[in-house]
């Protein structure tokens, strides 16, 4: 069915249109709007969209990172300033999805979707959100936690700190096909360590709740410990705790809870497999 | 509902056709651009048959917003030959019996395409990187990788 299309310039603009017509959905790459409108879902007859290339700039301020909501997955895999983020970025989709996807948009992925959101949360990432109040900064655990009630805003940019290491960031996505499919689960770790021993740890799991959510009972088993063995134990032990995963035609719940201890101890221990 | 007016091109040639609020560019490129090479598969930007290159990057063309493309550069797996004569790709697909049904085909040619405009000399990972958004159920993919392996070698022959 026909829906009507509005091009805004600015995202002041693009919000109001949004806060004042319950049936409108903000359009950037279109891999989810698109998408329901080809099922049918009639509950949008209005796309509200922003000129070209509007929010899509990536800028860094010293350790500090801002990505502007537009920006693709393709583009995050094309600046080396972001390398920490692409095995997130490279786990999700074809390159084609990747071109379309954008950052603000996997904000809204409905598990099991959204694997960067699930770096970005591991990450403390910070979300700059436009409504018809103004801008404002949130945390993303925050913003993830009133996701599905919030309407009339629109996402401007993420903006994160850059890991002090490569190995104190870490990422993976469980699949059941490979090259890649949807995630069975997926899991990164933030774990700065300080003389050896992990110092503000801060896990995130997708797929493991209705958004990505963080593994706060494994990450204070962690806290004060070393990335061995004996170290990872308690956070191994306590994995499960705190999550709600989904039954869907991935994986059920229960296995999902099951596995999502081994995965975090290989990803602790630095192990493939 | 009226329509809106979008002009862009289509394999080198300028196409201006009306398209309804909301449609996707694969229904425009088939109903009123007539070009049916890119095939609807999923509708879920799920399967790769829809790939098209928009100015040499692909997408997909089932949930890209038809209006999105105004002004811009299509390519659809319709323009790779040059008159008689089929596009590398294509000659090396035939050869290592790359399509079986063929559904899967324009798509996996135009993913193909879109990697090698970037890395003439891409190595066996990054072929089945490349096509990893497109499904195919007929060949295994097997085929699929060695004949665009098998064009990558043959560009690179013609540039040596």
């Amino acid at each position: 069915m026909p829906v009507v299309v509005k091009t805004f310039a600015t995202p002041a603009e693009a919000a109001a249109a949004l806060s004042s017509d319950r049936s409108a959905r903000f359009i950037a790459g279109g891999t989810l709007v698109m998408r329901a409108l080809n099922e049918g879902d009639v509950g949008i007859s209005t796309i509200v969209r922003l000129e070209e290339r509007a929010l899509s700039q990536i800028r860094t301020m010293g350790a500090r990172v801002i990505i502007g909501a537009g920006a693709t997955l393709t583009q995050i895999l094309r600046e080396r300033d972001l390398a920490f983020l692409h095995a997130p970025a490279r786990s999700i989709g074809g390159p084609a999805v990747r071109t379309m996807a954008t950052v603000g948009g996997n904000l809204f992925a409905p598990s099991p979707y959204g694997d960067l959101t699930v770096a970005l949360l591991a990450l403390d990432a910070t979300v700059s959100v436009m409504s018809g109040y103004g801008a404002r900064d949130m945390a993303l655990e925050e913003f993830l936690a009133g996701r599905d009630r919030a309407a009339g805003a629109i996402v401007l940019s993420v903006s994160c700190d850059r890991p002090p290491n490569p190995g104190s960031f870490r990422y993976r996505k469980v699949a059941r096909v490979k090259p890649k499919g949807v995630s069975v689960l997926s899991i990164a770790a933030s774990v700065p360590a300080v003389g050896g021993r992990v110092s503000g740890a801060r896990i995130a799991y997708g797929a493991m709740a209705p958004t990505a959510i963080r593994a706060k009972a494994a990450e204070r088993a962690l806290e004060g410990r070393t990335l061995d063995e004996a170290g990872v134990a308690a956070a191994v032990a306590a994995a499960a705790e705190g999550t709600s995963p989904p039954t869907d035609a991935i994986a059920s719940a229960w296995y999902r809870r099951e596995v999502v201890g081994v995965h975090l101890r290989r990803l602790l221990l630095g192990r493939d497999g | 509902m009226p329509k809106t007016a979008l002009q862009f091109r289509h394999n080198g040639r300028e196409a201006a056709i009306f398209v309804d609020g909301g449609a996707n560019l694969l229904t425009a490129l088939r109903e009123e651009v007539g070009d049916q090479s890119p095939k609807f598969g999923c509708g879920q930007g799920g399967c790769g048959a829809c790939t098209v290159l928009i100015d040499g990057e692909p997408v997909l063309s089932c949930i890209t917003l038809a209006e999105n493309v105004a002004g811009k550069s299509i390519e659809t797996a319709d323009g790779l030959k040059n008159g008689p004569e089929l596009h590398p790709l294509q000659t090396a697909f035939m050869e290592n019996f790359a399509a079986q049904c063929g559904y899967c085909t324009p798509g996996m040619l135009m993913a193909a395409k879109a990697l090698l405009n970037r890395n003439p000399a891409p190595t066996r990972v990054e072929v089945v990187e490349a096509i990893s958004g497109n499904i195919c159920r007929c060949t295994g993919y097997e085929p699929i990788i060695n004949a665009i392996l098998a064009a990558a070698a043959r560009g690179s022959e013609r540039r040596a």
